[in-house]
């Protein structure tokens, strides 16, 4: 069997071509979506780390302040309604669903700082060594909430530029016109922080 | 009528841009701007509050714990957190830094804002099983910040690092299973990529040989590439260790640990 010229000049076309599409940012898009996801991901379990503190904690204050039933209610119903929301990463182009997210893991936040800042009129349960542990552990997961969500914001910022820009956008046009921008978080960091109580 | 109010209108959209562009300058600066002290060395004493004896005592103590276990602690102190909280300037800094190996994240970041009168140590997400943000509160509370209240800057550091070792490096795994060290990224030269390179050369002899297979394979690759946004696994890279000094190894850290103040 003869092999043309034309035939491995053929070829080195196809191979060619093979190798442009990926030079030229085809990967670009689906390796940000992963990653914006992955980092979703992270933002979810820090979240659900949180809840799970919750029943140890409440708990532990509820052993010394149990006439503060109505905080300690609240940080129980938010933390039901917070677990229940779980975004998937295929709606994570949904700003509606992300919001209902949000709203509901904020007012877990708003009562967690209520029944933390209710503790501190109970000397003995402030220098209880387990309560210290837990506030502690809270504060670290709040912590890494914060930087989870920091990571998530940026993951979604270069995936939403990647469409729109060139040469994102014209993959984004043709082989991944299903591709939608992902919903950013919109509530200001304010809404994050427990409402200071005054005495 | 129009004619006047043409301009206007331009120059309104004119100034909207101007300010919009600047507003984005601005926001780049005061994310992107934090002016880190470079990492010169295990103990980075930006503030001048740690006496030289006790420096390079600590810096002895660290190489050599990093020798043993491969652990990159280090110490910073800074002049001024630039308007930042303690919690998100430490993370950065040791975003920046790069403590601990790349594949296990095993970094640790002892940070101290003596004007701010705030101190936290930041741990990397391989430690984070191991020193936990109970411990390292309890480490902040105990033997630092009481030292810090004294004025003593150098004994508060000098025992917190102790501590932090002393956690580090104590067994616990007769007591407590340590969770799997987070790892981020697989090594890539493993025999699979022979393989590959065999199935490529076959492949290509295949398109060489066969005028069936190859408008076989080109009608499968056109397929696939118009039917599907198929997802493909994404990867990191960066942060390489330079030659010379010390240097990060590439770890990161999700903002495990604890703060205090005094």
């Amino acid at each position: 069997m003869t092999i043309s010229i034309a035939q491995i000049r053929n070829i080195g076309i196809a191979v060619l071509m093979g190798l442009t599409v990926a030079g030229c940012g085809y990967n670009t898009i689906p390796t940000l979506e992963e990653q914006a996801k992955a980092k979703w991901g992270d933002v979810q379990n820090n979240y659900q780390r949180r809840a799970d503190l919750i029943p140890n904690l409440v708990a532990t204050v509820q052993g010394y302040a149990k006439q503060e039933r109505e905080v300690l209610t609240a940080v129980i119903e938010a933390r039901a309604k917070a677990t229940q929301i779980k975004v998937d990463v295929s709606q994570l182009t949904d700003p509606e669903k992300i919001k209902q997210f949000q709203d509901a893991q904020n007012q877990l936040s708003g009562a967690l700082g209520r029944l933390i800042a209710v503790s501190e009129n109970y000397p003995d349960l402030k220098s209880n060594q387990n309560f210290l542990a837990l506030q502690s552990q809270l504060e670290g997961t709040e912590n890494r909430i914060a930087v989870a969500r920091r990571d998530y914001i940026e993951a979604v910022r270069l995936y939403n530029t990647e469409l729109r820009t060139f040469p994102g956008i014209l993959w984004a046009n043709t082989f991944f016109r299903g591709n939608k921008p992902m919903a950013e978080f919109t509530a200001s960091e304010n809404a994050d922080k427990p409402p200071t109580v005054k005495f | 009528m129009t004619a006047g109010h043409t301009p206007s209108a331009l120059g309104g959209r004119g100034a909207c841009l101007a300010a919009a562009i600047v507003a984005l300058l601005f926001a780049i600066a005061t994310s992107f701007a934090l002016n880190f002290p470079a990492l010169s060395g295990r103990v980075v004493d930006q503030a001048n509050i740690i006496q030289p004896a006790t420096r390079s005592a600590i810096e002895e103590k660290l190489a050599e714990l990093e020798a043993k276990s491969g652990i990159q602690i280090a110490v910073a102190t800074v002049g001024s957190l630039e308007g930042q909280d303690i919690e998100p300037y430490a993370n950065e800094l040791f975003r920046n830094w790069k403590l601990g190996e790349k594949t296990k994240n095993n970094g640790v970041l002892l940070l101290v804002a003596p004007n701010e009168r705030r101190v936290r140590i930041e741990v990397g997400y391989g430690l984070e099983g191991t020193l936990t943000d109970a411990l390292s509160k309890v480490i902040i509370a105990n033997a630092i910040t009481p030292r810090f209240k004294a004025g003593d800057f150098s004994g508060g550091v000098s025992r917190g690092v102790d501590d932090i070792i002393t956690v580090l490096t104590t067994d616990s795994s007769e007591w407590q299973k340590r969770p799997p060290l987070r790892l981020d990224n697989q090594q890539t030269t493993d025999p699979s990529s022979w393989l590959l390179l065999a199935a490529f050369i076959v492949l290509v002899a295949l398109l060489i040989a066969s005028p069936t297979f190859r408008w076989l394979f080109l009608n499968t690759v056109l397929n696939i590439l118009v039917s599907s946004g198929g997802s493909s696994g994404g990867g990191y890279s960066g942060g390489s260790s330079g030659g010379g000094g010390f240097s990060g190894g590439g770890g990161s850290s999700g903002g495990g640990g604890a703060s205090g103040s005094w």
